[in-house]
């Protein structure tokens, strides 16, 4: 059985999971968001996190000073993500019967002042967080490390738990595309929802069948590709960087092999056996004519498609092309990881001549 | 006129004199800030050392050199380099592990084989080898200045290794 558990928690298993399980959120959302559902899995949930933590190797990794807090996180990811559900599952119900969402009706339209609902509601909760704060510092402590010396680093070296998502990725991209492009890209994009998604419709309240395709491509990233990535990197990921099931000891010298070929060599080498050529953009055009045809095909793709005319339709050309853009690169992150795991495949484009790989 | 007891040159006079004590004053405050932003002692190891003899080495990685100066020396087919021990993907440091024989960072999982070349994980170059050379009392000179990027084609540099 942990043997099993820790051969699926492997990435390119578990991701998959991820996948399907969440177009199973999405397809039945509103049976996942009813209380009974949220009870009947928290059980499930928790019950199979106690078994877990009888197993040693877990519980060290679980009850480490650092790894509480996200635990916590991760606990209220799940209450939030489903409370969002329960909410929208409610207020869709009502508006396929016609009624307004349950945050536009008669009662709930009445207005109350800042002062002193609001301000008390925040005073009070600002001193449970101090609460919560000197009780967590009471009982486990800073782990403090010694002083940094500049030729040596801790193994494994982790970022502080919001970043892990990001080290994750930094495994599968160059620092320069996951340290700077993507977080940027992040970033922009977040700033940008406001400019590009001018669709009324799920201000004020909560709805999924209303807006599908925001909900869908906001939740994936933050679920799938943030959140998910975090587990990993906090709890999955020991000595060397190297993955260790949630069960397995963190043995410094677990041997993986994974010898990483660039597509270049791929079709030069193993493909045609020649030599690879000397001229950079020769030696690398399968990857630029690849790394094109992702974005300029997949653009054509859904500018065929229904759903991508009535965007287009509905956003605008330049809003559109830029959900695109976005979207995609956002896709490039998943894609990169399988193919990493199914073919070894290092960079699609690699040009470390001038600091470009992808 | 008189009213508020401040002639409209005035009050522009006292707005320039005001604005000119703020600009300073920020001024100042900021070339403290970017003063503050440089140590005042320096911790980095010395970029040039001597490294002892050349039989003081042996087959394989020396890992003497790598606390101080982070340089590990490496004698392999007749050679001897100086090479960097900064990953070459986000400057982590890795660590030899003499079982495998390989460099492997703790940051990203990175692998190097002993001469530097990655081969695994996302290092998208192999590591860099610094100018090493002998000098006139036949000791051996580490000149971490000097770097040699295989991916140019700098290995074959003549200061790039020492014949052993
Ligand atoms: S810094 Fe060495 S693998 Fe990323």
């Amino acid at each position: 059985m942990k043997e099993l558990v820790n051969t699926l928690s492997d990435p390119k298993y578990s991701f998959t999971g991820v996948i399907i399980g969440f177009y199973l959120f999405m397809k039945y959302y509103r049976t996942i968001g009813t209380v009974k559902f949220f009870i009947s899995s928290m059980i499930i949930i928790l019950g199979v996190f106690i078994w877990m933590m009888q197993d040693p190797n877990f519980h060290a990794i679980i009850v480490w000073p650092d790894n509480v807090p996200i635990v916590i996180l991760l606990f209220a990811v799940i209450f939030f993500t489903w409370f969002s559900i329960y909410k929208a599952a409610i207020n869709d119900a009502r508006i396929e019967g016609g009624e307004t969402p349950v945050e536009g009706s008669v009662e709930n339209r009445e207005k109350v002042w800042t002062w002193p609902n609001l301000v008390y509601t925040e005073l009070m909760a600002g001193t449970l967080c101090v609460v919560i704060l000197v009780i967590w510092s009471i009982f486990l402590k800073a782990p403090l490390e010694e002083p940094a010396n500049p030729t040596w680093a801790p193994n494994p070296a982790k970022a502080p738990w919001y970043f892990l998502g990001l080290q994750e990725m930094l495994v599968y991209f160059d620092p320069w595309m996951a340290g700077v492009v993507l977080p940027g890209l992040i970033i922009v994009g977040l700033i940008a929802i406001p400019y590009i998604d001018t669709n009324p419709k799920g201000n004020g309240y909560y709805t999924m069948a209303e807006r599908k395709v925001a909900m869908g491509g906001f939740l994936f990233g933050w679920l799938a590709l943030w959140v998910y990535l975090i587990i990993i990197g906090t709890f999955l990921r020991g000595p060397n960087w190297t993955f260790y099931g949630p069960f397995e000891v963190w043995d410094f010298h677990k041997v993986v092999a994974e010898a990483n070929v660039n597509l270049s060599e791929f079709f030069w080498i193993k493909g045609l056996g020649i030599s690879m050529p000397s001229n950079i953009f020769l030696r690398e055009i399968v990857g630029l004519i690849v790394t094109t045809g992702y974005y300029v095909g997949l653009t054509l793709l859904c500018n065929r498609s229904q759903l991508g005319s009535s965007l287009m339709k509905s956003l605008g050309k330049i809003r559109y092309y830029l959900l695109i853009l976005l979207l995609l690169t956002m896709g490039l992150l998943p894609v990169k990881m399988y193919l990493r795991w199914l073919f070894n495949l290092k960079y699609l484009v690699a040009m470390p001549e001038f600091e470009f790989n992808l | 006129m008189h009213k508020h007891g401040l002639h409209r040159r005035a009050f522009f006079g006292w707005l320039t004199v005001g604005w000119v004590a703020f600009s300073a004053a920020l001024g100042g405050f900021l070339s403290l800030v970017f003063r503050y932003t440089y140590p005042n002692v320096n911790f980095d190891p010395e970029m040039d050392f001597i490294a002892g003899n050349p039989d003081d080495y042996d087959e394989g990685v020396d890992e003497r050199w790598k606390n101080g100066y982070g340089v590990w020396i490496i004698k392999q087919e007749g050679k001897l380099v100086a090479l960097s021990n900064i990953c070459t993907h986000l400057g982590c440091i890795p660590n030899w592990l003499p079982a495998e024989l390989k460099f492997k960072c703790p940051c990203h999982g990175s692998g190097y084989y002993m001469n530097g070349v990655n081969f695994e994980g996302p290092a998208p170059r192999p590591l860099e080898r610094y100018k090493i050379s002998l000098n006139s009392e036949g000791r051996v000179v580490v000149d971490k200045t000097k770097i040699f990027r295989y991916e140019k084609g700098q290995w074959d540099h003549p200061d790039s290794f020492i014949e052993v």
